[in-house]
């Protein structure tokens, strides 16, 4: 049990030693948006109105949330996995995906704003009628709140905001998992029954904040407060 | 990424399906018809045998809609989607909740045998088969428009019998009010019943009037085959002017009862879907606004919802006085 535990952190520590590690993570973040962006773009010119289904700009929405909202788990995921493995060199890949899961989410809204609002010149988009699709159906807004959080925490993202936010920039990061959790509750409200669909993603999100829970708690029962940050 | 967008209105739908070699083909039926078919009907379609041994073969032969009849529909506005399109594209949770589930998991299930029982307040009860329901060389086809609570929408020429020849079949009783269909529930064949979130066996109903108006199909089969399993083969009802969901698949039992039945979705989410589910673009979903429709494979949710789906001339007089945003 322990070696095969041994073998699996010495597996992940090559992974993410791994000189082209981070740009392999960065083309696996964009391959998606690649493939879609290419499918899509064959529907709209006729080449192939088949690539994405029948309903093809519902097929792009939903591809771009789901891998908006997996991304950002993966996110969240780099942390738990050093801490776990002690490979503290995975930590470089964390603000790309923070950043990659921020675009995908930036262009769901856009998708949403251009197809379900029509949002594709000034005359035809109707601005109240979104504020009143916000504020009227919850899993719009809760979506929002996801969107507002990830975009406050992208801008502040680089280093010039780490070194001027000083201690409140963890503060203000921990925020990633409200944003994870409006996510994943807007990714079930959208669901006309059951949880079968974003099922993985709730179990992965209760993972992962169940380690960060864990490691609060020890920290605070083991020690004064450190200054590591999460 | 740059994309340039095209409205729906300029998709290239004479590229994307055969809607106008499909037409063409039933003119042409049409206009054989009325001569040199006139010679075979008597050999080929005149015996029953011969009609179901075609059915068989998955080939339906159907009369074709009076142009200008709400059967008919409006190839100007409302072109048909592609088989693909219609074939590829479902709502049938019990093979999976997503559109493509439907098409990919539906191929294991067994139509053959099939039996229908029907019961309640009706003179004939019974197990019945396919073929003694519906009268398979009185088919008829219609060119419906198809509106999913969800907001998309398609056109599809379905092939059947009116339910209410079907019913005149089983004789129901003065006293009953209303029609009831449940669905088949197979475990060993339908792998989406654990992970859909309703209730099963899925039931959908409607009032008396509303089975026996001539617009509600009993539906066997689309673009002249007989139904897919994804499209509720071998036996389905479609009501044009209701949501989709109120158009049960797959169907094993007809009941026939004095009280109005308890419905899936209904039961699922009462503030979601109520019993009538008429298509009325006043009545929003709590979820989303009704007023507007994506007909499918457009991109925009750019049409208006008609009320009762269009049908509004030939169904409207059945909820005279009724507060439809109360009985939505």
């Amino acid at each position: 049990m322990r070696a095969a535990w041994r073998a699996i952190g010495a597996a992940i520590a090559a992974i993410v030693n791994w000189r082209f590690f981070k740009p392999a993570v960065f083309i696996l973040c964009a391959l998606p948006l690649v493939l879609v962006g290419y499918e899509f773009a064959q529907v709209v010119t006729g080449r192939n109105p088949d690539a994405l289904g029948a309903d093809p700009s519902k097929a792009l929405l939903e591809e771009l949330g789901e891998k908006g909202i997996t991304i950002l788990l993966a996110t969240l995921t780099v942390t738990p996995i050093r801490r776990i493995f002690n490979v503290n060199r995975i930590q470089r890949v964390r603000r790309m995906l923070g950043v990659w899961s921020f675009s995908y989410i930036a262009i769901h809204l856009s998708a949403y704003l251009v197809f379900d609002q029509a949002c594709y010149s000034a005359a035809t988009c109707d601005y109240h009628a979104i504020w009143q699709d916000v504020l009227k159906r919850p899993y719009i807004f809760m979506g929002s709140i996801g969107f507002v959080i990830l975009l406050a925490l992208a801008i502040t993202s680089t280093q010039g905001w780490t070194r001027r936010l000083k201690k409140n920039w963890a503060r203000l990061h921990s925020l990633v998992y409200v944003a994870a959790l409006a996510g994943v509750i807007h990714f079930i409200w959208i669901q006309k029954s059951g949880v079968a669909r974003p099922l993985p993603w709730i179990i992965w999100l209760a993972v992962v904040m169940g380690i960060r829970f864990y490691y609060a708690t020890r920290k605070r029962l083991a020690a004064p407060r450190s200054t590591v940050t999460a | 990424m740059l994309i340039k967008i095209r409205s729906s209105a300029d998709l290239p739908y004479s590229e994307v399906t055969p809607e106008h070699i499909y037409r063409s083909r039933r003119d042409f039926m049409k206009t054989a018809a009325a001569g040199a078919v006139g010679v075979l009907a008597g050999s080929v379609i005149g015996g029953n045998a011969g009609v179901l041994e075609a059915a068989q073969a998955g080939q339906l032969t159907a009369r074709p809609p009076a142009k200008g009849s709400p059967f008919f529909g409006d190839p100007e506005r409302d072109p048909l989607n592609t088989f693909e399109q219609i074939t590829s594209y479902n709502n049938y949770y019990e093979f999976g909740t997503g559109k493509g589930d439907p098409a990919r998991n539906a191929g294991r299930l067994t139509t053959k045998p099939w039996t229908v029982k029907v019961d309640g307040l009706v003179a004939k009860p019974g197990n019945y088969g396919v073929e003694d329901l519906v009268d398979f060389k009185q088919l008829e086809e219609r060119v419906y428009r198809h509106r999913c609570v969800e907001r998309w929408s398609m056109v599809i020429p379905y092939i059947g019998v009116p339910l209410s020849a079907v019913l005149a079949k089983v004789q129901p009783q003065p006293r009953a009010k209303f029609v009831s269909f449940e669905t088949l529930v197979r475990p060993s064949e339908m792998n989406g019943l654990g992970s859909a979130g309703l209730q099963w066996p899925y039931v959908e109903g409607l009032r008396m009037d509303e089975a026996m108006h001539p617009l509600t199909l009993m539906a066997v089969g689309l673009y002249g085959k007989v139904l897919p399993n994804q499209n509720g083969a071998p036996l389905r009802v479609h009501i044009p002017w209701k949501y989709g969901f109120k158009s049960g698949k797959s169907i094993v039992r007809i009941s026939l009862t004095e009280s109005m039945p308890a419905t899936t979705w209904a039961v699922q989410n009462s503030n979601e879907y109520g019993f009538y589910a008429n298509v009325n673009p006043t009545v929003d979903h709590p979820r989303w606004s009704q007023a507007r429709e994506k007909r499918l494979p457009g991109l925009f949710y750019d049409r208006p919802t008609q009320m009762f789906n269009g049908y509004g001339d030939q169904v409207a007089s059945l909820y005279a006085g009724m507060d439809l945003r109360k009985f939505y």
